[in-house]
């Protein structure tokens, strides 16, 4: 049983698409359930990049020709620098503006999160 | 799967943006308004291949830059003093 090339091509680009579209799902689900900014932050900071890239590489597979191809892996190059810095300096505000991550104490109860949209009161 | 991809990412910048709405903090409304951008992207990118067009790609470009600019622009600016909103009680002084 041999499968022509083009179809094998046509089978990994739909692969990486498919993959790519779960983890943008999981990202989305996961920026509505969490319960706190920092791990809503890592939600949306590991689907960005890998379902950013899924889909790039499913794209590019589905087109030959050279300049498409070297746009996209423009595109990838952009947001495989551009995510991890802006999440950076996002966390990096935030902390230093006081908001604080809700944290379990000894006893397993969660902390408040008294944070205020007041200004920096605690740097 | 084009199709699907593309209906995918549009479910999820609507999920950005129920949080942007909702989000109880300033950050979180940062953090939502860069996925949204992130995703603008890729949606940008799909739908030149779903049309036909993959002259869309430039605009792909451009607006990761100017997502990257905002969302750092906005970041800087909270750090200056004209976030702080004046509390209820100098309200009523004012008044």
């Amino acid at each position: 049983m041999a499968f022509d090339i083009d179809t094998i091509v046509e089978l990994i680009s739909a692969f990486c698409l498919l993959i790519g579209s779960f983890l943008c799902i999981s990202g989305g689900v996961g920026i509505l359930r969490f319960p706190d900014f920092y791990t809503r932050m890592h939600a949306v900071g590991v689907t960005d990049t890998l379902a950013a890239g899924m889909i790039l590489v499913g794209l590019m597979l589905q087109n030959p020709e050279a300049l498409v191809v070297i746009k996209l892996v423009m595109i990838l190059l952009m947001t495989l620098f551009i995510n991890p810095t802006a999440s950076h300096a996002l966390a990096k505000a935030a902390i230093h503006n006081g908001l604080l991550p809700i944290l379990d104490d000894k006893e397993g109860n969660k902390t408040e999160n008294n944070y205020q949209e007041s200004g920096s009161s605690n740097c | 799967m084009l199709i699907a991809a593309t209906i995918a990412t549009l479910v999820v910048m609507i999920l950005a943006i129920i949080r942007g709405i909702v989000g109880p903090t300033l950050y979180d409304r940062i953090l939502a308004v860069n996925m949204f951008g992130t995703k603008t992207v890729l949606l940008l990118s799909l739908l030149g291949f779903v049309m036909g067009r993959p002259e869309f790609l430039d605009i792909a470009i451009v607006y990761a830059l100017i997502n990257f600019i905002s969302v750092i622009g906005v970041l800087r600016y909270s750090d200056s003093f004209q976030f702080i909103q004046p509390s209820p009680e100098s309200k009523d002084k004012e008044q």
